[in-house]
């Protein structure tokens, strides 16, 4: 890919990868140019970025007093 | 501990199913303590385990009820190609709101555990692994036993399929379009 040449279909074909950062450091970087240059590009980047955050924040919950208790028992703690 | 017991809760949708995976993989890891080499990445490495312990039990279970053991991904529509951004998105809004930026904001932490709780097992627990645990394609390659561009299309699947459960959940409270002024709904 080349900075000056990606096309907005390119850039939201390729818009997951560059955020699960598996895209290599030269691709990253040219989704990185066209985002600052391109609004809509940007509006689509920052929406699935945040949807990405609130689904990660699901991956937290308080443990039950009754598993903290049997990893005490467990590890003796 | 909240973090470990989170993970395990969104992979086996199932408290007390969670409990047990918790349980198993500190008791593993207890056992195990001195394979730890840096104390570092005792985090990386609590999570390796949970994560085995459950892809452990999920296998277990698998073989109980009878069923093929794998991960074979079942029959999905369209939903996969869904875009929820595509469907909120009004350029012409741009001054007045963002209603897509609105959306999220007003989706319920519960709205998205019952969405990522209703897909099926091969695209749920990709999405975990990759959205709530950081894990790169290789590395959830690696622990699911499956080539990465097996994984990288069902984590194609699981986004597209998560993202029309929620605007269908959207459309339910009234987050969509005009209707979301009635919901009620505080940010988060």
């Amino acid at each position: 890919m080349k900075a000056s040449q990606i096309s907005c279909e390119e850039v939201i074909d390729h818009l997951f990868e560059y955020l699960d950062r598996e895209l290599d450091e030269q691709n990253q970087q040219v989704i990185d140019d066209h985002l600052k240059r391109c609004f809509d590009c940007f509006s689509r980047a920052e929406f699935e970025r945040r949807l990405r955050q609130r689904i990660a924040a699901t991956g937290v919950e308080a443990a039950p007093t009754r598993l903290k208790q049997r990893i005490r028992d467990l590890t003796g703690q | 501990m909240d973090r470990l017991y989170g993970t395990a809760l969104r992979l086996t949708r199932n408290p007390d199913e969670a409990e047990d995976v918790v349980a198993e993989a500190v008791s593993n890891a207890w056992r195990r303590l001195e394979q730890l080499d840096d104390p570092n990445h005792l985090d990386g490495w609590l999570f390796r385990i949970l994560h085995n312990t459950f892809i452990d039990h999920w296998r277990r279970k698998q073989c109980r009820q009878e069923k093929e053991v794998s991960l074979d991904e079942p029959e999905t529509s369209d939903a996969a190609a869904f875009s929820l951004f595509a469907h909120l998105h009004q350029p012409f809004l741009l001054w007045i709101g963002q209603p897509e930026a609105d959306f999220i904001n007003q989706l319920l932490e519960q709205d998205l555990a019952q969405a990522i709780d209703a897909l099926a097992d091969p695209y749920r627990i990709v999405l975990v692994l990759v959205e709530i645990q950081g894990h790169s394609y290789d590395e959830v390659a690696h622990i699911l036993d499956v080539p990465s561009g097996t994984v990288r299309s069902r984590l194609n699947r699981a986004r597209g399929l998560l993202q029309k459960s929620l605007w269908r959940q959207g459309q339910d409270a009234g987050l969509t379009g005009h209707a979301k002024s009635k919901s009620g709904r505080v940010s988060p």
